[in-house]
């Protein structure tokens, strides 16, 4: 990754976004709690007031764990008249959650999007596959959003958001729209042959060279990346209903391909442009609703 | 016929008369012929007198002239006792793929381990962290020899340890001391791929990677054995399919 010009462009660079529910305030309420979600890529912290949501923010991880995590709290608290102070208890998730100032306790990641999971889609959910920045993750939850069993993918880029970065950056196609983009075709090609992304951009190269169009080769790509998700899903087997949390929820690429290679639907996702929850603050969810019942455990409530 | 680069190597009564190399690039079977013709005039060798061609590599099917293939793991065994006939372990890391195989005192092979599909552990990532660090390639041994220690970096995932980098250099950590620790990420990922094969000494490390100097103070601490490094490492898998050609033509007559 060298250095980019002034005038290069970021074709990795999603949207950073903060929003408060309307129609909702937290004055005479008794339980705010917060969770922060520091993730290799984004951060994400969400603000729930008696266990319901508030706002939240989604904000790009820098190199340093505990400012960004700052960045995301400071982000989350803007323009809603609360304070840091007013905050009952936070929790800390997410790859980076050891590094959270804030925190009054660690809770994995994996949990937490279960919760979160179960808070945005409801009890139906049974397993949920969480495509993050750095590694994929399959998990299993009951009706109440307690983790039953999982399965994770990590330290290899395949088929993980920072991976789809990489594609997008090679073709030249802002992130937002890959998943649209390896939709356009018509007809659907073979999978990349390998999974690892260093050498599926040798790949790719090839690919263009003998003149494939951006479409196809994205297509191919993304093709592969499904089939390594859905393998993982196969593997901690697939109880429905199936939902797609972390960044790659929002690639429809994927969505559609992990679907048809699981021959299963997965529960539709809010659409948070249009005001509804983002699968992608799951984890921050699910971290501030067990920040929630540890602080009325801590009160003897 | 690696995937990078194309080897030949001609064998006369059983000692090496010439060796030639090319980049594969797009054609590897033009490369092959490039090297295979440059390597004969090398020798002084026309080229009816070779009696028997034996392809060797990932892209072994695309070799020229060809008479037959023998597997990777076959030839680096056969090229590892060939050169130092106390050898019992070979371990071979070319541009794409890492492979240790085990064999016996004539040659043969007895087990393997590879890691293929996945560019960490392989030559690729040594170069994908010299892009990142801005340093050449044949310059990054030598670099990593003047570190005391070595910084941590992501080492199972070429993507991932190129953001480590790029992390270290944001935070002023010197050159040599990632360049250090891309080797021992490395090495690790060999070593622990070695020891599942169980290590018999002793040991040959072969392969293009085999000259990089980092590299290998990086395995030998890390396996906490002495290697045994060919001349000319990167033509091992081309011997031992000559070696094995001349064993067939000897066998045939």
């Amino acid at each position: 990754m060298k250095e980019t010009p002034k005038d290069a462009k970021e074709y990795w660079r999603w949207q950073e976004y903060h929003r408060i529910m309307p129609d909702k305030s937290w004055k005479n309420k008794d339980i705010i709690t917060a969770g922060v979600d520091v993730g290799s890529v984004s951060s994400k912290a969400a603000i729930m007031i008696d266990g319901e949501i508030y706002s939240w923010a989604i904000t790009r991880t820098g190199s340093n764990s505990p400012d960004s995590a700052k960045k995301a709290m400071d982000w989350v608290l803007e323009d809603t008249g609360l304070k840091q102070s007013d905050i009952k208890y936070t929790v800390g998730t997410g790859y980076g959650r050891v590094n959270v100032p804030m925190a009054n306790k660690a809770i994995t990641e994996i949990a937490c999007h279960a919760k979160g999971a179960n808070y945005i889609w409801g009890p139906s959910v049974g397993t949920i596959l969480d495509v993050g920045g750095q590694d994929i993750k399959a998990i299993h939850c009951d009706e109440t959003g307690r983790v039953t069993s999982f399965l994770m993918n990590d330290k290899c880029a395949a088929g993980t958001g920072r991976g789809m970065e990489v594609f997008a950056d090679l073709l030249q196609i802002p992130i937002e729209e890959i998943g649209k983009v390896s939709l356009g075709i018509d007809e659907e090609p073979p999978p990349v042959s390998c999974t690892c992304v260093a050498f599926a951009k040798t790949e790719a190269i090839g690919m263009l060279r003998k003149g494939w169009s951006k479409e196809k080769v994205l297509a191919a790509y993304t093709l592969a990346m499904a089939i390594r998700m859905a393998n993982l899903v196969n593997r901690v087997g697939l109880e429905k209903e199936l939902v797609i949390t972390g960044g790659q929820s929002k690639n429809m690429g994927i969505v559609s391909r992990v679907e048809n290679i699981l021959g299963a639907k997965t529960l539709p996702s809010p659409n948070w442009r249009e005001g509804g929850l983002d699968p992608m603050v799951a984890g921050a969810l699910g971290a501030a609703l067990l920040g929630k019942a540890l602080y009325q455990k801590s009160k003897g409530k | 016929m690696g995937i990078q680069t194309v080897k030949v190597v001609i064998l006369k009564d059983g000692t090496v008369a010439s060796r030639s190399k090319a980049f594969s690039g797009f054609e590897p079977t033009k490369a092959a012929e490039q090297a295979f013709e440059e390597a004969l005039k090398n020798a002084k060798i026309p080229k009816k007198d070779v009696v028997q061609i034996l392809a060797t590599g990932s892209g072994m099917e695309m070799a020229p002239y060809a008479n037959g293939t023998v597997s990777m793991m076959g030839a680096d065994a056969k090229a590892g006792v060939f050169l130092f006939p106390s050898a019992r372990t070979v371990i071979d890391i070319g541009a794409e793929e890492a492979r240790a195989v085990k064999c016996d005192e004539r040659g043969f092979m007895m087990d393997f381990v590879v890691n293929e599909r996945c560019a960490a552990g392989a030559g690729t990532f040594i170069e994908a962290m010299a892009r990142a660090l801005e340093v050449k390639l044949e310059d990054m041994g030598p670099l990593s020899l003047k570190a005391e220690r070595a910084s941590p970096i992501n080492a199972s995932c070429v993507i991932f340890g190129e953001s480590d980098v790029v992390t270290l250099i944001h935070r002023q950590e010197s050159k040599p001391e990632i360049a250090r620790a891309v080797f021992d990420a490395m090495a690790d990922r060999v070593s622990s791929m070695v020891h599942r094969l169980g290590i018999n000494p002793e040991v040959v490390l072969a392969g293009g990677v085999a000259k990089d100097v980092g590299f290998i103070e990086s395995l030998k601490r890390t396996l906490g054995i002495n290697l045994l490094i060919p001349e000319y490492p990167e033509y091992a898998g081309a011997l031992g399919a000559a070696l094995t050609a001349a064993n067939r033509v000897k066998a045939a007559k």
